[in-house]
C-alpha cells in the first residue's frame, strides 16, 4: 500500500513539473558561450564606452563571450576591417553602431552569409544589412522634444543653429530631418535654422565648430548639438566665452559630463536616455536571434534580462523607449 | 684568400635584404597559422590583401621615386583628392568610365605640379610635397566640405569588393600584381631603370653620363600623382564612399612599406621585391594582430618599431661587414709579416 502511495505521489509530482516545464516553454533558453563582437562607431567615444560597456555586461549575464573592438577615427570605412575580422573569427553575432548607413552593407551582408547574426544599435544601417535595429527611442520622438525645448527656452524666436556629429552618421540625419518637420509647425514660424555644423565627434573639432558658429552669426539664440560629444565641447565653449547665459544650448548628453554645466547655468535642460540599457538590449536580441529564439519578424517578442519583454516593431526596430530629461532638479540622480 | 674567407663572402652576399624579408615572411605565415586557426584560410587572405591595396599601389611609384633620392608626401592626398573628384563627378550624373578617366587624369597634373617644382626650382622634393600633401588635401575639401557620396553603381563597387572568379585573390589585388610586374620590369630590365639607380647614386656622374635627370624625375613624379590617383578610385569603390578625407596618413604606410622593403632614402638601392615582400610583410603582421584583438595602438607601435629596425639593421650589417673586412685584412697582412720574417 505504501509503496503505491509513493508511486502515485511521484507520477502526481513528476507530472506537475512536466506542466511546470511546459508553462515555461515560452521562456526558450539562450545558447551558452556565444561569441559576440561589439562595433561602436569609435573607440575613444565616452558615449560608446557606456552604450558597450552595457552591452558586455549583458554578454557576462548570458555566459557569453563578448569584445569590443574599433577604429579610433569615425570613418565611414574604418568599420570594416573589424567586420572582417569577425566573419574570420567566426563570432556569433556583430553589434554595430553604424558610421555611415551604407558602406558596411556589403561586409554585414557576407557576416549574415556566414550565419553570423547582426543587431545595429544607436545609429542603424539600410534594413538590408541588420536583422533587428535597437532604438534608443522613437527618432521622431527626439527630434520633435529637441525642437520644443529649445523652442521653450528662446521664446519661439530667433536663429538657431544644430552642432551634429559626422554628416553621414544616420541616427543624427534621422534626428534632424524630424527637427526639420518639427519646425514647419506654424508656433516656430519665427525660428530660423541658420546652419548644420558636424563636429565628426571629435571634441576638439566639436569645440572650433561652436566657435565658428558664434563668431559666423553673433544674433544666434540657441545650438542644439544631438550628440554627446558635440554638446559637451559646446558647453566647454560657451561657459568660457562671453556668450554664456545669452545663448541656449540643448541637445543630447550625458549627465556625467554635462553636470557642471547645468550647475553653472550654460545648460538649462538636455535629454537622454541610458546608453548602457541600448548596448544590454542589443546583446540580448542577438543572443536570441543566434539561439534561433526569434528571427527579427515584426511582432516577434523576446526577453532581454532585467529590460524585461520586448516586442520586434515594423522594419526590425525595437525600441527602447522615450527619453529622459535631465535639468538641474533631477541631474544628481544618475551616474553615467 | 683563404677558403674559408671565399665561402663567407659568398655567404654575406647572399645575405642581403631581400633574403632577410623572404626569410621574415615565411615564419610570419607559419607564426600566423600556428597562433591562430583562421589565419591561413582563403577568406583571410582575400580580407588581408584587400586591406593594404591602397598602400601597395601607393608603394610602388614611391620605391622608384626614392630610389632617385626624392620624396613624394603628396600621395595620400592625391588618393582623396582622386576620390572626391570622383564621388562629385558621379553625383553630377557624369558616367563612370570618363570620371575614373578625369580623376586618373588629375592626378597625372598633380603629380606633374611636384615634378614641376622639384625639377624648375630645384626644391627639396620634401618640401615641396609636403605642401601639395596640404594643398591636394584642401581642394579634396573644397570639392566636397564634409559630404560624402556613398551611391555609387553596383558594378563598380562589386569590382571593388569582389574576388576573381574562383579564387580568394580580391580583383583590386589584380590590379596591383600587374603593376608591381610592370614596375619590377622598368626598374630592372630597362635603360630607364638604371637610369633611376644612377641619378639615385650618384646624380653629378649620371648627368654627365648623359641622363637627362629633370624629365626622368617629372615623369617619375607624373606617374606617382597617376597612381596614387587609382589607388583613390579604388579605395572609393572598396568602401562605396567618397569623402575628403580618404586616405588621410597613408603616405606614411607607404613609405614605411619602402624603406621596410630596403630602398634607403640615400637613394641608389633597393627592389620592387623588396617592397612586395616587405608590404605583404606588414599585411600578414597587422592581420595576425588584429586576428588576435590586438589594439590598433599596438598595430601601429610594432609597424614603427619595424621600420626603426630595417633602417638601423642595414646599418648595423654594414658597420659590421666594415669591422670584419678590416680585421681580416689586418690578418692577412700579419700572415704575410710572419712569413717574410721567416724567410
Amino acid at each position: 500500500m505504501k509503496r503505491y502511495a509513493i508511486t502515485q505521489i511521484l507520477i502526481v509530482v513528476s507530472s506537475l513539473s512536466i506542466m511546470g516545464i511546459a508553462g515555461y516553454a515560452e521562456d526558450k533558453p539562450i545558447k551558452k558561450d556565444l561569441k559576440i563582437t561589439g562595433i561602436p562607431k569609435n573607440i575613444n567615444n565616452p558615449y560608446m564606452v557606456i552604450q558597450f560597456g552595457g552591452a558586455m555586461e549583458a554578454c557576462k549575464e548570458i555566459g557569453a563571450e563578448g569584445k569590443v573592438v574599433g577604429p579610433s577615427e569615425t570613418g565611414a570605412s574604418a568599420q570594416v576591417p573589424y567586420i572582417n575580422t569577425a566573419i574570420t573569427q567566426r563570432q556569433n553575432a556583430i553589434l554595430v553602431a553604424a558610421n555611415d548607413p551604407n558602406a558596411l552593407i556589403p561586409y554585414l551582408k557576407k557576416a549574415m552569409d556566414q550565419k553570423i547574426k547582426v543587431v545595429t544599435l544607436d545609429s542603424d544601417t539600410a534594413p538590408a544589412g541588420r536583422a533587428i535595429f535597437i532604438n534608443q527611442a522613437s527618432s521622431e520622438g527626439i527630434g520633435q522634444s529637441l525642437v520644443q525645448t529649445l523652442a521653450k527656452e528662446i521664446g519661439n524666436r530667433g536663429d538657431f543653429a544644430i552642432l551634429s556629429a559626422t554628416p553621414n552618421a544616420t541616427n543624427q540625419n534621422t534626428w534632424i530631418k524630424y527637427m526639420q518637420e518639427e519646425l514647419k509647425k506654424p508656433e516656430y514660424k519665427d525660428m530660423k535654422l541658420v546652419k548644420i555644423a558636424y563636429g565628426n565627434d571629435e571634441d576638439q573639432k566639436s569645440f572650433t565648430e561652436t566657435q565658428g558658429l558664434l563668431q559666423a552669426y553673433p544674433d544666434l539664440k540657441g545650438i542644439i548639438s544631438p550628440t554627446s560629444v558635440g554638446i559637451a565641447a559646446a558647453a566647454r565653449y560657451i561657459s568660457s566665452s562671453p556668450y554664456k547665459g545669452k545663448i541656449v544650448l540643448t541637445g543630447l548628453g550625458t549627465p556625467n559630463q554635462l553636470r557642471q554645466f547645468v550647475k553653472d547655468g550654460t545648460i538649462k535642460e538636455f535629454e537622454l536616455w541610458n546608453p548602457a540599457d541600448v548596448g544590454y538590449l542589443a546583446t540580448y536580441a542577438a543572443a536570441q536571434l543566434a539561439s534561433g529564439n526569434i528571427e527579427g519578424k515584426e511582432g516577434e517578442t523576446f526577453t532581454a534580462g532585467k529590460l524585461g519583454n520586448r516586442t520586434i516593431g515594423k522594419d526590425g526596430v525595437v525600441l527602447l523607449g522615450p527619453p529622459t530629461v535631465f535639468n538641474a532638479d533631477n541631474i544628481d540622480k544618475f551616474d553615467f | 684568400m683563404s677558403q674559408d674567407q671565399k665561402s663567407t663572402r659568398r655567404l654575406a652576399s647572399r645575405l642581403n635584404w631581400e633574403t632577410i624579408l623572404a626569410v621574415l615572411l615565411v615564419i610570419a605565415i607559419a607564426g600566423g597559422g600556428f597562433l591562430n586557426q583562421d589565419f591561413l584560410t582563403p577568406e583571410n587572405w582575400s580580407n588581408l590583401l584587400a586591406n593594404f591595396i591602397e598602400i601597395a599601389l601607393l608603394a610602388l611609384p614611391l620605391s622608384l621615386i626614392v630610389i632617385t633620392k626624392e620624396i613624394d608626401l603628396s600621395v595620400a592626398s592625391i588618393l582623396g583628392l582622386s576620390s572626391s573628384l570622383l564621388g562629385l563627378l558621379w553625383e553630377s550624373k557624369v558616367s563612370m568610365p570618363l570620371g575614373i578617366l578625369v580623376c586618373l587624369l588629375v592626378g597625372a597634373v598633380a603629380g606633374a605640379l611636384n615634378g614641376f617644382l622639384v625639377v624648375r626650382f630645384g626644391l627639396p622634393s620634401l618640401a615641396v610635397t609636403i605642401g601639395t600633401l596640404a594643398l591636394f588635401r584642401g581642394f579634396a575639401y573644397v570639392l566636397l566640405g564634409d559630404k560624402a557620396i556613398a551611391d555609387f553603381p553596383a558594378e563598380y563597387t562589386g569590382f571593388g569588393i569582389g574576388t576573381i572568379p574562383n579564387t580568394f585573390i580580391p580583383s583590386p589585388f589584380a590590379l596591383f600584381i600587374i603593376l608591381a610586374i610592370v614596375f619590377w620590369l622598368i626598374l630592372h630590365h630597362t635603360t630607364v631603370g638604371r637610369r633611376i639607380y644612377a641619378v639615385g647614386g650618384n646624380q653629378t656622374a649620371a648627368l654627365f653620363s648623359g641622363v637627362n635627370i629633370g624629365r626622368l624625375k617629372i615623369l617619375l613624379f607624373i606617374a606617382s600623382g597617376a597612381i596614387s590617383a587609382l589607388a583613390g578610385i579604388i579605395y572609393t569603390l572598396r568602401f562605396s564612399s567618397s569623402r575628403a578625407d580618404n586616405g588621410t596618413g597613408f603616405e606614411l604606410s607607404a613609405i614605411a612599406a619602402v624603406i621596410l622593403g630596403g630602398v634607403t632614402v640615400q637613394g641608389g638601392r633597393g627592389t620592387i621585391t623588396g617592397v612586395v615582400f616587405s608590404l605583404l610583410l606588414i599585411g600578414i603582421l597587422n592581420n595576425v594582430l588584429t586576428l588576435a584583438d590586438v589594439a590598433n595602438e599596438i598595430l601601429r607601435i610594432v609597424t614603427g618599431s619595424l621600420l626603426i629596425v630595417s633602417v638601423l639593421l642595414p646599418n648595423l650589417i654594414a658597420s659590421a661587414r666594415e669591422r670584419w673586412r678590416v680585421r681580416q685584412r689586418l690578418k692577412e697582412i700579419a700572415k704575410i709579416e710572419t712569413v717574410s720574417a721567416a724567410k
